[in-house]
């Protein structure tokens, strides 16, 4: 493997037990206030271990980091909560790593990773879902070289309402092909041209946002990467999101499997033969997809990514429909009711919280959100069996000239 | 319970590609296809080479016994290799099946472990008398019975890898219960029928008061199931070798294909089916590792690992070869075309050593997932 960015040496386990105890010693959990200790163990080197060295890293092999978690637990120390800040931590974070300035990556790591600044993402667009290049939020920039002027509208924004800071692309040039005309920002949720409203859901719940930009200014401090390589920049950010959903290693028969299984033991009266036999299906498939998901891992472990990766999201959209929508027929006259219809507004995403029936809803946006399920198909033949794409006449035309 | 090594060691990618350079040369799925219809299906030489001078006879034998001393990761790539090139060949039913039951029996009697050295060599090739639907945990068969002198009387149905055998281990009902026997293949009588997998031809066997030598052993019920377990699990790793030229054949070919002034490839939704049969094929990969991984450790997981495998494994094989079959259109319904080869390996596969309904049942018990009492 190569030899991790910014450091001589590599670090070890050993050594990340040392400064482990070292943190602890200084900043004994119990004493310590979170938001202070998180600062400390940023500071040290322990945020995310495979980071560089200021950066909240030591440039250590990610494999390790577990062993950094497993004994900060073990010490009862406090923890970032990363449900809450996932868009930071799994899009925004290695996107500002790779992309953003030394000035940028200092700004914003350190909060964005004790969780004191919330990120959201501000991508998709009512007109712009699957081809999200075509999107229209427009970014004028000052004549001589001021800041950037953005107007337009983002939807399906999880976190807007709490976020501090949003990674945004928008249009900065309609007369070239419009995957040369994106440039990717960092944008200030609190400029007064930010209008955040709740997107209700089938669910009935708002997890996610619609987002209204009017003259919010940007300042060109705030571009990640050059003008017009947005659209680069963007798959950066989206292939963590999907390894992100997708690349979960759970133990066996956890995830949407565990509640029929657990209704099927509990409640002999379901059981009818038919059940019985979809039931092991669903179990064998959902226990064929952790041993998927963990041969994934152990590949990645070793420095060799195949490309199964690409594929696992889309099973894990394609199981957690069924077995959810099982487990809602499993239950019969339980099926029937559903818990809370009431518009709340969810501090995190939650797969296979509340009931068997807000699961089986929930479960429809697995195929959408992160790239919907077709357009991943067209990503694995393309990308990884080699297959011609479709006839275009989308992407040599000038942006404006688009039909709409 | 740690996780499985799900990977490929550098020793089982290096002995994978000795022996697909091997197949390549010397089993392309021409030559298996004018074979397959003649007196003899296996390549006696191809497999006098596979078995002596790759070692793949004794792979499972420990080296004391003059075998490789390797485990069923190993095996497994081999038959991936062999399930690839859907190649007649007798290594399911001697170096898996029968070396398996063999190595369950008392090694300390001279027995077993002779007829080991033997096999492990490639000397003489075996086939476990058992019908190739046999499923693991079904019981020891009493279809053969033995006699106080050890003479067999009985039939055994379907037997894989008789033709191509010397030798046969006959689980068999004597005096003393449940036994396993060794019988010269000559001194049986073997009727062949044409199959539904040309490339894995059955018979009928038949014993009529023929001489037997005793396999001693603590638990000849116990050796067969290891046998059988460790075959169900070794045969994911060929439904995805099957699978895996299937699709690899059919990508290749709607690369090339044109109609409608198109590649046929470019269409999305072909694009689709073979996106979500690729994704099949890595998860069966993923399964049929678990399960060489865990019968190669001796994990107590493994009667589960073996299940899962085999009940999603057998299903991604057939449902690539029937794909492949539609996908090359006209072509892919000839007789000249091998795509019927993978298709009748891959359905005489499903049935092979447990359905997948019944590797589902077998796990209902292992999971507590029980079945409806009426």
């Amino acid at each position: 493997m190569a030899k991790p960015r910014g450091t001589e040496r590599t670090v070890d386990a050993a050594e990340l037990h040392t400064r482990v105890s070292e943190l602890l010693a200084a900043h004994p959990p119990g004493d310590s206030p979170p938001d202070g200790f998180l600062r400390a163990r940023f500071d040290a080197g322990l945020a995310w271990v495979h980071f560089p060295e200021g950066l909240g890293g030591l440039g250590a092999p990610r494999s390790l980091q577990p062993v950094v978690d497993a004994e900060l637990a073990a010490a009862a120390a406090p923890d970032n909560d990363p449900r809450r800040i996932g868009i930071g931590l799994g899009m925004a974070a290695p996107t500002i790593l790779r992309y953003g300035t030394e000035e940028q990556k200092h700004r914003f790591l350190r909060p964005l990773w004790t969780g004191e600044e919330v990120w959201c993402q501000l991508f998709s667009e009512p007109g712009a879902g699957s081809d999200l290049a075509g999107l229209r939020t427009r970014a004028v920039r000052e004549p001589g070289g001021g800041d950037w002027i953005v107007d337009g509208q983002k939807v399906w924004t999880s976190s807007a309402h709490t976020a501090r800071w949003a990674i945004l692309i928008a249009r900065t040039d309609p007369d070239v092909p419009k995957h040369q005309g994106i440039t990717y920002f960092v944008c200030d949720m609190t400029d007064p041209g930010v209008e955040v409203r709740p997107l209700r859901q089938i669910t009935g719940e708002a997890e996610f946002n619609e987002v209204f930009l009017t003259g919010v200014r940007i300042p060109d401090a705030h571009r990640l990467g050059e003008i017009g390589d947005g659209w680069r920049v963007a798959q950066a950010t989206l292939m963590n999101e999907r390894v992100a959903i997708g690349g979960m290693v759970l133990p066996r028969e956890a995830g949407m499997v565990a509640g029929p299984a657990a209704a099927w033991r509990e409640r002999p009266e379901l059981r009818t033969p038919e059940l019985h036999d979809r039931l092991l299906t669903a179990w064998v498939d959902a226990e064929v997809a952790r041993l998927t998901a963990e041969r994934v891992r152990q590949q990645l472990a070793v420095g060799s990514p195949g490309p199964e990766g690409a594929g696992l999201k889309l099973t894990f959209a394609r199981l957690n429909q069924r077995i959810s929508g099982l487990e809602v027929e499993l239950l019969g006259e339980e099926g029937l009711r559903y818990g809370n219809w009431t518009m709340v507004r969810p501090r995190s995403v939650d797969f296979y919280g509340r009931d068997a029936g807000y699961r089986y809803l929930r479960a429809k946006g697995n195929s959408i959100e992160g790239g919907t399920s077709e357009i991943l198909r067209n990503i694995i033949a393309e990308r990884v069996l080699g297959l011609p794409a479709e006839p275009r006449t989308d992407k040599d035309a000038a942006w404006k000239d688009l039909p709409r | 319970m740690s996780a499985p090594n799900l990977l490929y060691s550098d020793v089982e990618d290096d002995l994978r590609a000795a022996v697909r350079d091997l197949l390549a040369d010397r089993c392309p799925p021409d030559a298996v296809l004018a074979r397959v219809e003649g007196e003899q299906p296996y390549d006696p030489r191809l497999w006098r080479t596979l078995a002596a001078e790759l070692g793949l006879a004794g792979l499972l034998v420990p080296e004391k016994l003059g075998g490789q001393g390797a485990s069923a990761r190993e095996a497994a790539v081999v038959l991936e290799e062999l399930g690839g090139a859907v190649a007649p060949s007798p290594f399911l039913g001697s170096a898996v099946l029968a070396t398996t039951a063999l190595l369950g029996c008392d090694l300390a009697d001279g027995g077993a472990a002779d007829l080991l050295r033997r096999l492990a060599t490639g000397e003489q090739a075996a086939a476990l008398a058992v019908p190739l639907s046999a499923t693991p945990g079904s019981g020891f068969p009493a279809g053969v019975r033995a006699d106080g002198e050890g003479r067999l009387t009985g039939r055994v149905t379907s037997v894989a890898d008789v033709v191509g055998a010397d030798v046969l281990v006959v689980p068999a009902v004597g005096p003393q219960g449940a036994g396993l026997y060794e019988v010269a293949v000559t001194g049986a009588t073997v009727e062949r029928f044409s199959s539904l997998d040309l490339t894995r031809p059955l018979a009928d066997v038949s014993f009529d008061g023929c001489a037997a030598r005793p396999l001693p052993g603590d638990d000849a019920a116990a050796a067969l199931d290891a046998a059988l377990l460790a075959g169900a699990g070794l045969l994911a790793s060929e439904q995805v070798g099957v699978a895996q030229w299937c699709l690899d054949e059919t990508v290749r070919y709607l690369g090339q294909r044109h109609q409608f002034g198109r590649v046929v490839g470019s269409f999305q939704s072909l694009k689709h089916r073979l996106a979500d049969l690729w994704l099949e094929v890595v998860s069966a990969r993923a399964a049929a590792r678990a399960a060489a991984d865990a019968l190669a450790t001796g994990s107590p997981d493994a009667p589960v690992a073996v299940a899962v495998a085999q009940s999603y494994a057998a299903v991604v094989a057939v449902h690539a070869a029937e794909e492949a079959v539609q996908l090359h259109g006209g072509i892919g319904m000839t007789w000249e075309h091998p795509a019927h080869l993978y298709l009748k390996r891959a359905k005489a596969d499903e049935i092979a050593l447990g359905t997948p309904g019944r590797h589902r049942a077998a796990l209902a018990e292992l999971v507590n997932l029980p079945a409806p009492v009426n």
